[in-house]
């Protein structure tokens, strides 16, 4: 289309100074989709694995337990928990509640640091028993 | 029935007359992911014996199978609605959202068949 590049475009991501709003945001769709693309992959090659007997359960375990299946793992586990606690907070803001500068702000901070900590806690508890 | 009147809004019609019914089962599936999601964690996390005869004994049984299918079609669901959500906000060119929407369609039908399919194994097969 003739002229098209010229076209006013609506201030993107670049424009914005970052917050943790904006931070949260992203993470959000980040984890989300490393949920939906990876973890759903994982999700079918254990199950496929259990269905299918137990050599190839044996050889999930071995990737598994191997140093690159657990580096996958606990990503995965912290992505659960970062989308679970953004989601939750998605839930609050759906009410129309926690918008408020203040509020919102500690929240988009407290979400991550409390998936970080939620993916320690599960960690340590399968690595240290 | 735009933004504005009344009967819109209770409607829930913006301008695109679509999408709330997107917006509320993304919700649901979301509940559903979290109940089964922590469910799926603690119960791994709580068995001590994560062995092939564990596993079968414990997710072949009735409710725990249950449990298992129904996090399969909850995780399914919920990631089909969020991919479509970045597919349609990164993809701008038509061809290439029908063929990225088809793909996704294509993809996470036959991925929650799949995974359907080895947990009744897992339930009811040898």
């Amino acid at each position: 289309m003739a002229g098209a590049t010229n076209r006013p475009l609506s201030p993107h991501m670049q424009i914005w100074r970052w917050g943790p709003a904006m931070a949260v945001s992203i993470l959000h769709r980040i984890t989300g989709n490393g949920l939906a693309f990876v973890g759903l992959g994982v999700l079918l090659y254990w199950l496929g694995a259990m269905a299918s007997g137990p050599e190839a359960y044996a050889g999930f375990l071995g990737h598994a337990g191997a140093w690159y299946g657990k580096v996958v793992l606990i990503g995965l586990t912290w992505a659960f928990f970062n989308h679970m606690a953004s989601g939750l907070r998605h839930f609050v803001l759906d009410i129309g509640a926690g918008f408020e500068l203040k509020s919102n702000a500690f929240w988009s901070v407290a979400t991550p640091l409390a998936a970080v900590v939620l993916t320690v806690a599960v960690w340590a508890t399968i690595l240290l028993r | 029935m735009g933004n504005g009147t009344e009967i819109g809004r209770v409607r829930g019609l913006g301008s695109a007359h679509s999408g709330t019914h997107h917006w509320l089962v993304q919700r649901f599936t979301a509940i559903g992911n979290l109940v089964l999601g922590l469910w799926m964690l603690f119960t791994l996390l709580g068995m001590s014996d994560h062995s092939f005869g564990a596993m079968k004994e414990f997710f072949g049984r009735p409710v725990p199978a249950t449990g298992l299918g129904l996090f399969v079609l909850s995780t399914f669901w919920h990631a089909r609605l969020g991919v479509q959500v970045m597919i349609e906000d990164y993809v701008h060119e038509h061809a290439n959202k029908f063929a990225a929407m088809a793909l996704l369609n294509l993809a996470t039908f036959a991925g929650a068949a799949f995974g359907l399919l080895c947990v009744v194994r897992l339930a009811l097969g040898a």
